[in-house]
């Protein structure tokens, strides 16, 4: 199929229009349109970095993006620690491993706003009853403040998550030769000696993968923000995809919000490129 | 030595069942509160009902109108991927076919693109589309076929490695045109790769709750999208809002009931690639 033969573009015409129209355009239209006072319909007059000025001295985006940075590490910490944990244990010859892949997978195909809506029930009501029951006074009134909101976040993500970087590890984990292991426990090595020498530097590429999964997804979370906490309290729980789509939405400042949508296109892309460049200088080590 | 193995075996077990019971404890309580009245609810939510409350149901399926709703998410996940699935393919397979600098640039434009967020390029999106008259259902499908082509363009064209050029040189010569030599040989080869894509694009689609919101009328809402107008309608009314989170999720359910197997190895692939 060459350049020139009709069939090579009409096979491509439809993704090339569907692509440019909705992405491609759109994104820079967008470029462009940070550095005018464009209002969703019109610009009138280019204003150069104002917005971009004004935007690093916004006390609320900058705290958005901070709790975002906060949040991501904390999740992919997480994540990454129940993620390989239980797939070490379904990975084990036990009874009911298919059983347990199924259950800790299945937070995955529901979508983050039903899921953050059940654990607003969760965190409201049975944290209150169990609180009573146990008279911890810590467990009631979660997502009223900063601090519980920033951790309910936190535990819903994991939960959400941890089932489909356990699939991910599985994958690996399920790679490594059986003779090796058997190998290394003829020889007297201890299971944690084996876990530490064999398994874990085999399982370290699903570590790159998962780490930089959990965080690109963790930068980009909305649906969960919006179900459980809103923001609330006082915007203080706002991840920064939220604090964009309100100051487009609900502020209605198009251009300004272009602007921050801009920074967020260049923050997930610095992490998206880093993971790229690790990737590249581990195949060269290999 | 294998008694001891046993019974590390045997605690890890446990180990693994307490944590799956933790893992769908949310789930338990979401059903069990469903079934209460709000007094019931009021008086403590660790129990079982007193009385087996099911006209919460009853309610929640109509305010939901669920019935509408679930039509709604089902056209529009159906047809978004039916035609990411077409058209992907077909693109997969003539990038993969041509080995030009200009066939590389297009991939690379195409796997670059996955780097944009969504929120980045939503609101000049938005404003196109409105401006062309196209906030509708089928202006998202469109949408859906933008954003979700990259990646299965991608999976597609991975999966093309394995496909003979031999195949395709045997077609021609028996007069085969592309269309053809595509839909009847090709296409049906790529099944597998058919599969891993359509379950990635169908839970994506399925659950997507901000660009149908920015999109569709309230009248033509997907399940999601119902479910944020009728959780902000009874705030304080659990008994109602789960059972309707209940409902909400049963459609889900079913699908990995009989599609479990598929589903976790196709998001497996989806992953590690």
């Amino acid at each position: 199929m060459q350049n020139r033969s009709p069939a090579f573009w009409l096979f491509l015409t439809p993704v090339i229009l569907a692509l440019g129209i909705v992405v491609v355009i759109p994104f820079i239209y967008g470029l462009f349109y940070s550095f005018t006072d464009w209002n969703g319909l019109r610009a009138t007059q280019f204003i150069g970095l104002e917005h971009y000025i004004n935007l690093f001295q916004e006390q609320e985006f900058m705290n958005s993006i901070w709790f975002t940075i906060k949040f991501a590490v904390a999740s992919v910490l997480l994540l990454n620690f129940f993620g390989l944990a239980l797939a070490l244990i379904v990975t084990r010859n036990i009874k009911t491993n298919n059983l347990l892949r199924t259950v800790f997978f299945m937070p995955n195909l529901i979508g983050g706003l039903i899921l953050g809506f059940i654990w607003q029930f969760i965190f409201i009501s049975v944290f209150g009853d169990v609180g009573d029951l146990l008279g911890v006074e810590g467990m009631k009134g979660w997502l009223s403040t900063t601090e519980t909101g920033f951790w309910g976040l936190v535990i819903l993500t994991s939960w959400q998550m941890a089932g489909y970087i356990m699939i991910i590890y599985i994958a690996y984990l399920e790679n490594i030769p059986k003779e090796l292991i058997e190998a290394a426990k003829i020889d007297g090595a201890s299971s944690f000696q084996r876990f530490k020498n064999i398994t874990f530097p085999l399982v370290a590429p699903a570590f790159t993968i998962s780490m930089f999964l959990t965080l690109s997804t963790s930068f980009k979370i909305y649906d969960q923000n919006l179900s459980l906490t809103n923001g609330g309290p006082y915007n203080s729980t706002q991840m920064v995809a939220m604090e964009i789509v309100r100051t487009a939405f609900s502020d209605n400042q198009m251009s300004y919000a272009q602007a921050k949508a801009v920074i967020f296109f260049l923050i997930v892309a610095v992490v998206a490129l880093t993971q790229v460049y690790y990737n590249k200088k581990r195949e060269v080590e290999m | 030595m294998k008694n001891k193995e046993k019974k590390s075996l045997f605690s890890i077990e446990i180990l693994g069942i307490l944590l799956g019971l933790l893992w769908i404890a949310p789930f338990y309580l979401m059903i069990v509160n469903a079934f209460k009245t709000k007094r019931d609810i009021f008086s403590g939510v660790l129990g079982l009902p007193e009385t087996w409350e099911f006209d919460n149901f009853i309610q929640a399926f109509i305010d939901l109108s669920f019935l509408k709703s679930l039509f709604n998410s089902v056209m529009i996940t159906g047809l978004s991927v039916g035609i990411i699935i077409i058209f992907s393919s077909m693109a997969g397979y003539a990038l993969a076919r041509n080995k030009s600098k200009f066939s590389g640039f297009l991939f690379f434009v195409f796997v670059a693109a996955m780097l944009i967020p969504f929120q980045s390029v939503m609101i000049p999106l938005i404003s196109i589309f409105g401006q062309a008259d196209m906030l509708n259902a089928a202006g998202l499908i469109f949408m859906y076929l933008g954003f979700g082509c990259s990646l299965s363009i991608f999976l597609y064209h991975g999966a093309m490695t394995g496909v003979s050029r031999s195949l395709d040189e045997a077609a021609i010569i028996d007069g085969a045109n592309r269309f053809q030599l595509f839909w009847k040989i090709i296409f049906p080869l790529l099944k597998p790769i058919s599969v891993t894509v359509g379950i990635l694009n169908v839970i994506w689609i399925w659950n997507d709750y901000l660009l149908p919101s920015l999109v569709l009328s309230e009248a033509n809402a997907t399940i999601p999208l119902k479910m944020f107008y009728f959780f902000g309608q009874y705030t304080k009314q659990w008994h109602l809002a789960l059972a309707g989170l209940t409902i909400a999720i049963i459609p889900v359910i079913i699908g990995y009931f009989f599609a479990q197997k598929q589903i976790i190895n196709g998001v497996s692939e989806g992953a590690v690639k």
